[in-house]
């Protein structure tokens, strides 16, 4: 069996000492395989935004093992973290976070250049980011010439131009009206169904419905895991829509 | 992540907040421009000042009777200056006077090697010059030898010099200044040549016109004098008395101080002062050229700090907008840490975007700087100098990446999460 893009073991968070600790993230195993669709539900303080920022190596587990296709990280120093989230992690926020008065396209290209692609190459895969998440008419246009739909596929396409092995994100739709929401779920399924593995972190029940697996914390622990569809397959949502007529 | 990427960043950053790198490159504009402007204003007025100065001639001694009082006089001394007999250190009122022999002493190739020639010099005042019912005042009036012209570099512009002959035959032949001729005749003064004006009431005849001197020296408007044999002017205006002065020409420039020994050892001797205080006094334009270019060597450095402290708070101006632009962006900074972004290249990043403000800002600073350096402001041209437009170029490129360097750890320090979070 191949190796899995999430490995964590017996992994903890810890804020403050002595006698005021809390225990952010408690003691969590998990194992996501390559290709699944993972939802991380639970109410805010539950530790969901604590687990986002160790599985993107944003922050680092106080004790426990986390591995990332294959790599332990933790004995990587700043720079190979740098690495990590540039090579194997592509990033979906809550508020798009786009770099304002620069175009789509170079908002694409951003991960591209730190990962030491070139000019010409460069430019050609961001336009074919663009071009998945259905962009290819806005290439030029400022984020504040978008709507926050457009914005977040802007994003969408921008952690996806890496080709990383795990497209994280955090309450993707959080920001978003019922018919942007609609089309970015429809994106990641898509994504999904092609192959690319998934985890998003929600609040919402319409977001989790669309993933393959939905577990749930509460005070840093994972409380339910339940699957909703197999690993291998599209993804619940989408495959309804194929059936479809 | 090449340089070429990070400097792409950088230009992309600069010219995103048009406004903000305007009003940061404004504090470097001005701070460059003002120091190459205030230099450029010390320079040229020292530049002018040493000028007019120059037409005294380097190489020439004046000698005047009295002692030395410490204040320096522009311009050889009239009449006026001789000592006031009462107030004489010596009871010999005779040594505090300047004879032709002291004159004729001074040439002396054994005791006075560096002497080159010397002119003693007598001044007529209050000479009233007369011409077919035209008068003028004339400010100077000088008796003297045919060798007061060398010394003095002076020439004819029209006509003929005076010779040795005019001297020892004590005719009453004048050169008269541009001025002078200008007021008494009109158009450029030469139609007086030959002609016989009055000076004082006596016949002169006019052989020739000094060449314009043109500056307007600290001593008045030195083309307006007349020139006459001293000889006839001590025949006919004053009297067979001591002289004003007497003029030295040194050998070389180089020898002023040597000649200046040599005269004060000879009118010593001839004066019996022994170790006491001489009773004339030498003055060199060399020496006045000296105090003048230390004072406005001293204005140069005065502006040159003045405007340096301008550049300095430009340079804080920089390092305010870099540290504002670091908050206002912590955001970016976190996004393009948390899409793989090394700490270099953050610092890289901003760092560049301070040295193409400074840069740039330098650049604009020199242009208006050498514009106004090249104009004629408040009667004098200004000078740029080389240097100060290097200075301030590398001065504000170096005051770019000293203050952009803070804000660049600053932003690069930063935690993507905390950057991230931050509103």
């Amino acid at each position: 069996m191949r190796r899995p893009v999430i490995e964590l073991r017996s992994v903890s968070k810890t804020y403050g000492r002595g006698d005021v600790v809390v225990r952010a993230v408690d003691r969590v195993d998990l194992v996501v395989e390559r290709g699944d669709y993972v939802a991380v539900m639970g109410a805010s303080g539950s530790g969901k935004s604590t687990l986002m920022n160790i599985l993107g190596c944003l922050d680092v587990p106080t004790s426990g093992r986390y591995a990332l296709d294959g790599v332990d990280t933790r004995r990587l120093d700043e720079r190979r973290q740098s690495m990590i989230r540039n090579r194997k992690i592509g990033f979906v926020f809550q508020s798009f976070n786009l770099i304002p008065r620069t175009s789509a396209v170079s908002n694409v290209e951003l991960p591209l250049a730190y990962a030491g692609v070139r000019g010409g190459e460069r430019r050609r895969r961001a336009v074919r980011a663009l071009e998945r998440v259905g962009l290819a008419e806005r290439v030029h246009h400022k984020p504040s010439e978008l709507s926050g739909g457009q914005q977040q596929r802007v994003a969408i396409a921008r952690a996806i131009a890496t080709d990383p092995v795990l497209l994280l994100a955090d309450e993707p739709t959080g920001a978003l009206d019922s018919h942007s929401t609609t089309d970015v779920l429809a994106l990641f399924d898509e994504l999904n169904a092609a192959g690319r593995t998934i985890v998003v972190i929600t609040h919402e029940d319409e977001v989790a419905g669309h993933a393959k697996r939905v577990l749930r914390m509460l005070d840093g622990r994972i409380v339910s895991d339940q699957r909703a569809a197999p690993v291998v397959g599209p993804p619940p949502r989408h495959a309804a829509r194929v059936a479809q007529p | 992540m090449n340089l070429v990427q990070i400097l792409q960043f950088a230009v992309r950053g600069v010219a995103a907040n048009k406004l903000r790198s305007a009003l940061t490159m404004s504090g470097i504009i001005i701070g460059v421009a003002s120091v190459i402007i205030l230099v450029a204003v010390g320079t040229g007025a020292s530049a002018a000042a040493t000028e007019s100065l120059s037409s005294l001639g380097s190489n020439t001694l004046t000698i005047t009777p009295g002692a030395d009082d410490g204040a320096i006089q522009f311009g050889p001394p009239a009449e006026s200056a001789e000592t006031d007999p009462e107030t004489d250190s010596g009871t010999d009122v005779r040594a505090a006077q300047l004879t032709l022999q002291d004159a004729e002493a001074l040439l002396d190739p054994e005791l006075a090697p560096d002497v080159a020639s010397v002119a003693p010099v007598v001044t007529a005042n209050g000479v009233t010059a007369t011409y077919r019912g035209e008068s003028h005042q004339v400010a100077s009036m000088v008796g003297s030898t045919p060798s007061y012209l060398v010394i003095s570099d002076d020439t004819v512009q029209a006509g003929a010099a005076l010779t040795e002959t005019d001297h020892t035959a004590r005719t009453r032949a004048a050169l008269v200044g541009v001025t002078v001729a200008r007021n008494l005749v009109g158009g450029d003064g030469s139609a007086l040549v030959g002609e016989v004006v009055q000076l004082s009431g006596v016949s002169y005849q006019v052989v020739g016109v000094l060449t314009e001197k043109g500056s307007d020296g600290p001593g008045g408007d030195q083309d307006d004098r007349v020139v006459a044999p001293l000889t006839a002017v001590q025949d006919t205006l004053t009297g067979y008395g001591p002289l004003s002065s007497i003029s030295v020409k040194v050998s070389a420039p180089e020898a002023v101080d040597a000649a200046t020994a040599q005269v004060t050892a000879i009118l010593g001797t001839r004066h019996r002062i022994g170790t006491g205080t001489p009773d004339f006094t030498i003055f060199s334009a060399t020496q006045i050229l000296e105090a003048v270019g230390e004072i406005t060597g001293l204005l140069t450095v005065m502006l040159g700090a003045i405007a340096g402290i301008s550049l300095v708070v430009g340079g804080i101006g920089v390092m305010n907008i870099m540290l504002v632009t670091v908050t206002e962006r912590t955001r970016e900074i976190g996004i393009r840490k948390a899409v793989g972004a090394q700490r270099s290249d953050v610092v890289g990043q901003f760092l560049l975007e301070a040295v193409i403000l400074s840069i740039s800002g330098g650049l604009i600073g020199i242009a208006i700087g050498v514009a106004v350096g090249s104009l004629e402001v408040a009667g004098f041209q200004l000078i740029v100098a080389p240097a100060s437009v290097v200075l301030a170029f590398v001065v504000s490129v170096a005051i770019g990446l000293f203050f952009g360097i803070y804000p660049a750890n600053k932003a690069a320090k930063l935690r993507p999460i905390d950057a991230l979070r931050h509103e």
